[in-house]
């Protein structure tokens, strides 16, 4: 009896997490438009539905209408497995991200994360480096060859900035002492020294995380992978119709995975004042919700705003600023949190 | 330390631009004031009792370096004149799709028939179409411009009032001692259309004072 209950609820979970997704996409696409359009003194788009808020729907029918087109010198399976490979692991991470306070229907608690797993944070780095073997693979199948320059860079960029990402993490792991995101953000509850006791106080890990995030989303200024001046359209040249449609999805769901972890991980998730005394508890529900969305709108603005300012890196910067300054950063960064956490836990070695 | 101050430099510089007025214009909702000297379509002018003053004298054809512009001229019918002079345009066609828009048709014109105006929306779905016959160009007995869609939100009927940008800069013989003396005939439906102002040198920069 209680078992299909479970498995139902895991479903419903699993489906809402989907049209969040879904929703969160073509919402990304528009307000990407805007403020790019925004900083650039233009307007944006503006015919489609009320403040163009449909454009990304409208295009997005328009790609599924599209012509597939197949290239004779493709390798065939590949081809046509790449955008999937793409999608699935962006699909996986925001699983695990809980956007609201756990909630109880009679005496089950109901968590708003559709899987609470102990190694959470270990998911999330393995996961988001399975994304990579879609755009190696697109770009390698394609057979032509500014898709293999794009797949070859993205291999490249992928293992540097891969290391950084998890690096940047593992202070946070010491400072918390868990791996388990829904009790990552329980540990920001409250307040400390007067201040919400976000992560956001192990500041090189939030930059340290920002940066790498956005080299592992291949966004600007790290978007060698799809670079359009230089090849084409990258990776995804010879996609059309729907495969390109998929790639698309991949990468915007993951800006808003990569911004939602980026929030839970250090700007304190959910946490955030409900006035659950003053208020109905009909009403308090939703503000958790509210928060983990505003802090997670604020790191997608972040990405969006660089991508304003920033040209795009040359290669060798590139690998110059993972391999030489930010993978030894985190790594100092790492000793000294762990030292720190030793001498906290342990005492000094001569006292 | 310094990359920092200059990363934040840039992203202030993109921050700032985001409450900076907009330079796109919604077009056609809104559409920008075009400068008055705007080369746009001709029209055929009539003179205020709606007589035409095109003369059928085809030096606008002769001058026409797109060799755009057919005119054949008859005489006027006794009973019912078209035109105050002896001949007038029995055929006048200008083909759109060729025309440079320079106005020496305009400036070659001794009758001031053919003018000007702002209006710029001409695409057509056929190539036949963009070829204006003298129906399409002469301007209807009240001064309007006719348009193929007369209640388009395209069209302006306020910008035939400034149908003539070229005559009106130019003082009489271009002479600066002219400025503000119309030296121009009235049309139909704007009567006698102003001089533009600020033509000659003013008195602080006159060219031959010295």
């Amino acid at each position: 009896m209680n078992d299909w209950i479970d498995v139902l609820i895991v479903v419903i979970k699993v489906l809402v997490a989907f049209g969040i997704m879904m929703v969160a996409t073509l919402l990304l696409i528009w307000a990407e438009r805007k403020v790019l359009a925004d900083m650039q003194n233009r307007i944006g788009p503006q015919r489609a539905g009320p403040f163009g808020l449909l454009q990304s729907l409208a295009d997005g029918i328009k790609l599924f209408f599209k012509e597939p087109i197949l290239p004779t010198r493709a390798e065939k399976t590949v081809f046509l497995l790449a955008p999937i490979l793409a999608l699935i692991p962006a699909l996986l991470m925001f699983l695990v991200v809980p956007i609201g306070r756990p909630f109880f229907i009679g005496d089950r608690e109901i968590t708003l994360q559709a899987m609470d797993l102990n190694v959470g944070l270990l998911f999330v780095l393995a996961v988001s480096s399975m994304a990579v073997y879609a755009v190696v693979l697109a770009g390698w199948s394609s057979g032509s060859k500014y898709p293999l320059l794009g797949g070859v860079r993205a291999t490249a960029q992928a293992i540097s900035y891969e290391a950084a990402l998890g690096l940047a993490l593992v202070p946070v792991v010491i400072y918390e002492g868990t791996l388990s995101i829904s009790e990552l953000v329980e540990g920001q509850a409250g307040k400390a020294f007067g201040f919400p006791a976000w992560n956001i106080i192990l500041l090189p890990s939030f930059v340290f995380f920002l940066v790498a995030a956005i080299a592992e989303t291949n966004r600007a200024p790290f978007d060698l992978v799809e670079a359009e001046n230089e090849l084409v359209g990258g990776f995804h040249t010879e996609y059309s119709g729907l495969r390109f449609a998929l790639f698309f999805l991949a990468e915007y769901i993951n800006i808003f995975t990569m911004s939602a972890l980026t929030a839970t991980i250090f700007l304190g998730g959910w946490n955030g004042p409900t006035w659950d005394g003053s208020l109905p508890a009909s009403i308090t529900w939703i503000f958790p919700i509210v928060w983990f969305l505003l802090k997670t709108s604020a790191i997608v603005f972040v990405f969006f705003w660089v991508r304003a300012t920033l040209p795009r890196l040359r290669y060798d910067q590139l690998m110059e600023l993972g391999w030489k300054r930010l993978i030894p950063a985190t790594l100092i960064w790492m000793i000294l949190m762990a030292v720190a956490q030793a001498v906290d836990e342990f005492g000094l070695p001569w006292a | 330390m310094g990359v920092i101050r200059i990363f934040a430099k840039g992203l202030a510089v993109t921050f700032r631009q985001m409450f900076r007025p907009r330079v796109t214009t919604s077009y056609p909702q809104e559409k920008r004031v075009k400068p008055q000297r705007f080369h746009g379509r001709h029209v055929l002018n009539r003179h205020p009792d709606g007589m035409e003053k095109c003369i059928g004298c085809e030096l606008c054809a002769g001058v026409c370096p797109a060799r755009c512009i057919y005119v054949r001229g008859a005489d006027n019918p006794p009973e019912e004149p078209v035109s105050p002079g002896e001949r007038y345009g029995f055929i006048y066609e200008i083909n759109m799709l060729r025309c440079i828009f320079c106005g020496l048709c305009v400036e070659a014109c001794p009758t001031e028939a053919i003018t000007m105006t702002q209006l710029f929306e001409m695409s057509v779905t056929e190539r036949d179409d963009a070829i204006y016959t003298r129906d399409e160009l002469l301007v209807n007995p009240d001064g309007s411009p006719n348009h193929p869609q007369p209640d388009g939100p395209l069209i302006d009927l306020e910008e035939l009032t400034i149908a003539d940008g070229w005559m009106r800069a130019t003082a009489s013989s271009g002479r600066a001692a002219y400025e503000g003396i119309p030296g121009w005939t009235p049309s139909a439906g704007v009567g006698l259309r102003p001089p533009e102002q600020g033509q000659a040198p003013g008195p602080d920069q006159d060219a031959g004072a010295e």
